[in-house]
């Protein structure tokens, strides 16, 4: 980006707002998520930065919010925590069976109507989460799977699997078939040539997939409001109530904790990004 | 030459064609098979209830059911002049049944909302029924028509005539802000209860300012990304993906840290001077913070397809471009730029897709003012549980959400999104 010896002061000048802006709105996306962390640490109860704070007073400073948060008496967060994760969990098993096969369909040459198909399974994640809500609501009453995990977790298939679609069929673009029928020609059935040779080389895409239905299904809570009974809260929808009703810094806590997991997750889907595309020989 | 020797036979004698037909039949079969589990699953679970939706919206079966032998009568009325005898009988008769079964309440809620007046009209009826005050051996009309005088005024029999057949269109028309008229004309209600129309301009306002803020903001980080060796854009690109991974209401809820009253942008301004520490400026629960919040939390959504878009630009047509002596912005706006156009157009439609139809955001940050479509829904889901309508808004919204979507496929194509 050096600017060459020749370039005219107004560009040069252009040039430095160009950087500056940049700056800004990286400052922008970034700045918000770090404004949390040291606020979880309050002693006080208000959400503000306390005149001991900014002195970086230690008394200032304190655990007290995540205490609460692991250990407090009417706290939900523990319920709402082993939900999270037992129906991100499911969810994800189910989106990533479901999508992996669908995109092997869909990545073959044969597949007819491939272009509406395509289209159909990634509808879940163009139309409105408040509309998905809807019908997914008026569907589970209907079967009676209203209020439970399982029908929460039917939901978090449904807005799930697109993802998965999406980076598994991306992956499979650059899939050399010539492999599976080398395997084939040796005598290997579908389902083992599935297992040790396709799988082993999609599996960045498959992860990756999958990582994004975790993410889509532990973050949901639109469609969750909408199914959830008292019993099958989950962390967004106690955050949901908890910044509606009492901005408790108990919350900022929890929120500090999933950012954490946030970051770990893009470590690792940014890790598995590079691995697949080394596999399929991207070079850049 | 014979037919016969044209074809070429494989070794089990069946003619090629007809052999390689079959294998590719069998290939699309298996292929379908990959596909079929997950789109059974996705029709049953998720598109049929889409559409269940949409007969619900139009259902207006109640009164249809409920009135059965009236409306039969009616279809010998003009419904010019008061109806004969034979048709308030019958609406005496479905009454009184009604009221045996104990459904009379809602029969006259659903008319009220037909025209104002029937709940108290038709509650008359129903004391005097409960009362064993009417004869049945003399004239019915006569008698219906001294219980209440709205019996006797021609209106409010053309009001239950409308409400006959067993589909309406009158959800949609309510979300539109308009109605049936007596006369059965389309009608637009009262200018000061106006109020879906406010909502769905304000969603499209807010959908479009954010689209152009993330364009304006999204496009410069996108191409400095892009240009920057791979070392420093990988660690920058971090900052576009923390955020994209984040949880939302993680994201909502600093938002409303940083814009409250006591908050760290007020703080910042006191500090700077901009604004005295006793005016501090309302920035949350208003059309502010929904605009800064959503522009940040969707953003990421625009530099990711532009990137990608402007990584495949060769640095080398820049150059060309100046050394055909253009400067570095006739070069950047005639090369440059409208090779970004695909990458605009991606980053503009998905960003415009996910804003008009969110719901979380707008309803922590946004106050009042910063009330949505979705908002709307939802409200009308849990409150006042008149599914119909939600349906019938909720439809609407999908409608203009598809017609973007459509256009989105032509353009970009689904299977090229992509993701991070």
């Amino acid at each position: 980006m050096a600017l060459p010896s020749y370039t005219e002061t107004r560009y040069r000048i252009w040039h430095y707002v160009y950087l500056a802006i940049c700056a800004f709105v990286f400052f922008f996306l970034v700045a918000p998520l770090f404004v949390i962390f040291p606020l979880s640490f309050n002693a006080e109860e208000f959400l503000v930065f306390s005149e001991g704070m900014k002195n970086l007073d230690p008394d200032a400073f304190s655990l007290r919010w995540y205490k609460d948060m692991v250990y407090g008496t009417k706290n939900p967060w523990g319920l709402a925590a082993k939900n999270s994760f037992i129906i991100a969990i499911f969810a994800t098993i189910g989106s990533i069976i479901l999508g992996t096969l669908a995109a092997l369909g869909l990545s073959s040459r044969h597949m007819p109507y491939k272009g509406i198909i395509m289209a159909t399974l990634i509808s879940p994640m163009i139309v409105p989460l408040i509309i998905s809500g809807v019908a997914i609501f008026f569907f589970m009453a209907k079967v009676g799977l209203a209020a439970t995990h399982t029908g929460i977790v039917f939901a978090h298939i449904i807005l799930g699997t697109p993802f998965v679609v999406i980076t598994v069929t991306a992956t499979l673009s650059g899939f050399d078939h010539s492999v599976t029928r080398a395997a084939a020609s040796l005598g290997s059935n579908p389902v083992n040539t599935f297992m040790k040779i396709t799988l082993p080389l999609i599996l960045p895409g498959v992860i990756s997939g999958g990582l994004f239905a975790f993410v889509t299904s532990f973050d949901e809570v639109v469609v969750v409001l909408f199914l959830a009974g008292l019993e099958n809260t989950t962390i967004p929808v106690q955050m949901w109530t908890g910044l509606r009703e009492q901005l408790s810094p108990t919350i900022l806590a929890v929120a500090t904790c999933l950012i954490i997991l946030s970051t770990l997750i893009l470590i690792s889907a940014e890790l598995l990004r590079r691995r697949s595309e080394r596999l399929r020989g991207i070079n850049r | 030459m014979s037919s016969e020797a044209k074809q070429i036979l494989t070794t089990d004698g069946i003619p090629l064609e007809v052999s390689l037909k079959k294998a590719e039949r069998k290939n699309k079969i298996k292929a379908f098979l990959l596909v079929a589990p997950l789109l059974l699953f996705l029709v049953i679970t998720y598109i049929f209830p889409i559409g269940e939706m949409f007969t619900r919206s139009i259902d207006d079966k109640m009164i249809t059911n409920m009135l059965p032998k009236t409306f039969k009568e009616m279809e010998n009325w003009d419904g010019q002049e008061l109806p004969p005898e034979e048709v308030f009988s019958a609406f005496y008769y479905d009454y009184k049944a009604l009221v045996e079964k104990q459904e009379h309440g809602k029969l006259g809620q659903r008319l009220n909302k037909e025209k104002n007046g029937f709940n108290s009209t038709t509650k008359r009826l129903f004391r005097n029924i409960k009362r064993k005050k009417i004869d049945e051996s003399a004239s019915i009309k006569e008698q219906m028509m001294k219980v209440h005088k709205n019996w006797g005024k021609v209106e409010y029999w053309q009001a239950i005539k409308r409400t006959a057949p067993p589909y309406t269109l009158a959800k949609y028309l309510k979300g539109m802000d308009m109605y049936f008229a007596a006369d059965g004309s389309i009608a637009q209600v009262d200018e000061d209860r106006r109020i879906h129309r406010i909502l769905w301009l304000r969603t499209l306002e807010i959908a479009l300012f954010v689209t152009v803020f993330c364009f304006l903001m999204g496009y410069p980080i996108a191409h400095l990304l892009a240009t920057l060796p791979m070392k420093y854009s990988n660690l920058l690109m971090i900052c576009v993906l923390l955020p994209f991974w984040t949880s939302l209401l993680v994201r909502t809820a600093s938002w409303m840290i940083l814009l409250q009253q006591q908050g760290v942008v007020n703080d910042f301004f006191v500090m700077i001077g901009l604004v005295a520490d006793d005016s501090r400026p309302e920035m949350m629960y208003n059309k502010v913070g929904t605009y800064v919040a959503m522009t940040q939390i969707l953003l990421p959504f625009m530099v990711l397809p532009l990137y990608s878009v402007m990584k495949t630009i060769s640095p080398s047509l820049m150059r060309a471009g100046k050394s055909l002596g253009g400067t570095p912005f006739v070069a950047f706006w005639k090369v440059y730029f409208p090779l970004t156009i695909p990458g605009i157009g991606a980053g503009c439609l998905l960003v415009f897709i996910l804003a008009i139809g969110y719901y979380i955001t707008p309803a922590l940050v946004g106050g009042a003012s910063g009330t949505l479509i979705s908002n709307q829904i939802a409200y009308h889901m849990k409150t006042t549980l008149d599914w119909s309508f939600a349906s019938a808004m909720g439809l609407m919204l999908l409608t203009g959400v598809l017609v973007i979507y459509w256009i989105y496929n032509k353009l970009v194509g689904v299977d090229n999104i992509k993701l991070g």
